[in-house]
């Protein structure tokens, strides 16, 4: 065994009750950060989750209409005019297919969707609900949103005269699956559909607005043949979201709009709560850092005389300053094993604790090794660097005036 | 004439910059292999410092040191570390031994600062060595669990672990009864006697300094007389 580790051994173990409470510090400054991590990351990554059930990652889309006035001032003529903003209509994205394509192999985007969707009217009796028409391939659209998993009854797979509701909106026309109802759009197109599913994607306002039929049927209500209105995409990574849209912009000249522009409040608040969280650990450190500093500072100062003889007999500076950054990082080593040990039991305690009706843990728990082994690194990091002072000045020891007065 | 173990030439020492004290003034010395030499000098005489200096723990202001032919006077602070680790042994009045370690951990620690790492022969050597000062039975026991005079033997066998040709002790029985004294002062002499250790004890024990082979008194940092 190299000297440094025998020494470092022997005055930790020397110092029991010192190196036991310094440890156990270190244990519940990791504990705290893995806890902390694990659970802000559960909530989010959950939070983030819920969100994107029923929102594409991005969302292209023709750019609005905008008035083109018919007079341009020229710098010699002025012109008094009043621009009246159009108003939108249901359009289609030029040459769709060929975007979908580029869209398709863009890096970072596992699946896209073209969409044709339009405000409808779902009537059955004397009940009437205005409704979002949306047509789509279902392998396609069932890529983007997880629709298969959530039917509450029947299946996802509209025919031509077929369509899939929400669970609020079958309540509300008081239809199932079997079951009629007739569908019209703007003009005079007017339809019956089957409705051979009904879904449930955990919004109220989705299951009651949302109406699924095929491509073909939605073209023909909202009279948009071949064309689609938007192309819906997900990606790889949600947090590239926006720099994936905003490079889908400039390439193809449409809106692309992604979900982190459309949440951005909850962008924020999710920013707000990692920095917090962040701040937290970061005066867990410190407090650690100061705690193992501290302990190391007084076993200098005790063991000044010990210093001094193992200097007389020939101890290299060198080996000394090793002797207590040793200390440092074994301090940090051990709690830290001992500190994710704790987090992960109370991580899993409080996952336990309070749980949804589904069974799924209320306060979602995301715990991994990558977190456990960073914590583990940045507790040695701590450990090492707060021994750096002690070990220092343990070196630059007078060993003659060490051993003379102690 | 044979190369002595230490040879102190001309060495002074003063401390202080505005008020300047001067601790040793020129001091001439050699020590021969073998010798059993004893220092004496009332408080403040210089001896501690002048045993710093022939330990290589402190620097002589001027004046040179050399130790068993080694000019030391331009060693930078590693190669001293491990000249004094290599060629001096240490006995101290309250035998500093360290605290944690057992007595033969502790006898083992100069070899094991020389060598860097920890080996089976080396603490064969140091059991041999705590044999050989009578403790055998007690080299697993921490300094605490041990008397006044049992630490010393441990001392002894300690600054003999590297066999080095000199060992300069400062005041060695100060701090024990007549009796363990004498025990301690009969085991150095041994060791002198069978391994041919020169020793340098600083003492105020005149009982002691008589069965010396040679005194050297120190008075206001000169040597007053050597005989």
């Amino acid at each position: 065994m190299p000297i440094s580790w025998f020494l470092a051994l022997r005055f930790l173990r020397e110092g029991r009750a010192q190196s036991a409470l310094i440890v156990l510090g270190a244990a519940v400054g990791v504990a705290v950060m893995i806890f902390l991590s694990a659970l802000i990351g559960g909530l989010q990554t959950s939070l983030v989750a819920q969100t994107l059930g029923t929102q594409a990652h991005i969302v292209v889309r023709p750019a609005d209409d905008v008035a083109r006035p018919m007079i341009a001032a020229t710098g010699a003529t002025e012109v008094s005019a009043r621009i009246e903003r159009t108003a939108q209509r249901a359009r289609s994205i030029d040459r769709w297919q060929q975007v979908l394509d580029r869209l398709s192999r863009t890096p970072g985007v596992t699946a896209v969707s073209p969409i044709v969707s339009g405000p409808a009217i779902a009537s059955r009796a004397n009940a009437t609900r205005a409704v979002l028409l949306i047509g789509a391939e279902a392998a396609r659209f069932a890529a983007i949103y997880p629709i298969r998993q959530r039917m509450a009854s029947g299946v996802y797979d509209p025919s031509r005269t077929g369509c899939v509701i929400g669970r609020e909106l079958a309540a509300d026309l008081g239809v199932s699956v079997g079951d009629k109802l007739r569908l019209s759009a703007a003009g005079d197109a007017s339809a019956m559909y089957t409705v051979e599913g009904v879904f449930d994607l955990g919004n109220r306002e989705v299951n009651r607005r949302w109406l699924l039929v095929a491509t073909r049927s939605a073209q023909t209500t909202l009279d948009l043949n071949g064309g689609v209105t938007s192309i819906e995409l997900r990606v790889a990574s949600v947090f590239e979201a926006e720099s994936i849209a905003a490079a889908l912009r400039s390439s193809t000249g449409l809106v692309a709009d992604s979900w982190m522009v459309s949440n951005a409040q909850l962008l924020v608040a999710l920013r707000s709560q990692s920095s917090s969280s962040e701040l937290i650990q970061a005066f867990v450190i410190l407090a650690v850092a100061m705690g193992i500093a501290s302990v190391l500072v007084v076993s200098v100062a005790q063991k000044r005389r010990e210093i001094g003889i193992l200097r007389a007999m020939g101890t290299r500076r060198s080996a000394i300053v090793s002797v207590f950054l040793l200390q440092g990082a074994i301090v940090g080593v051990v709690g830290s094993l001992l500190g994710a040990a704790i987090g992960a039991g109370l991580g899993a305690a409080f996952a336990g604790l309070a749980r949804n009706a589904d069974g799924t843990p209320t306060f979602p728990f995301a715990i991994s090794w990558a977190l456990i082994g960073r914590s583990s690194l940045i507790a040695l990091a701590t450990g090492v660097l707060a021994a750096a002072l002690p070990a220092r000045s343990a070196a630059q020891l007078d060993p003659a005036e060490a051993i003379r007065n102690g | 004439m044979a190369e002595p173990v230490v040879s102190l030439t001309n060495a002074s020492k003063s401390y202080g910059t505005t008020i300047v004290t001067d601790v040793l003034r020129s001091v001439n010395l050699r020590l021969e292999a073998g010798e059993f030499a004893a220092l004496i000098g009332p408080s403040g005489s210089g001896k501690s410092t002048l045993l710093n200096i022939l330990g290589l723990l402190d620097r002589p202001t001027s004046g040179s040191v050399c130790i068993n032919g080694v000019e030391t006077t331009t060693l930078d602070d590693a190669s001293l570390t491990s000249l004094r680790g290599t060629t001096l042994g240490f006995v101290f009045q309250f035998h500093h031994l360290l605290s944690g370690l057992t007595a033969a951990e502790n006898v083992m620690m100069p070899m094991l600062a020389a060598k860097g790492r920890r080996t089976r022969a080396m603490e064969q050597r140091a059991r041999s060595l705590l044999d050989r000062v009578g403790l055998s039975s007690l080299w697993r026991s921490l300094p605490s669990q041990m008397s006044g005079g049992q630490q010393q033997r441990v001392a002894i066998a300690r600054a003999l672990a590297m066999d080095p040709p000199l060992v300069l002790a400062d005041e060695p029985t100060g701090n024990l009864d007549t009796k363990t004294a004498d025990g301690v002062f009969a085991l150095l002499r041994e060791f002198n006697v069978e391994r041919h250790v020169a020793f340098l004890m600083v003492t105020h024990d005149p009982r002691l300094a008589a069965r010396c082979d040679r005194t050297i008194e120190l008075v206001d940092g000169r040597i007053v007389s050597d005989r």
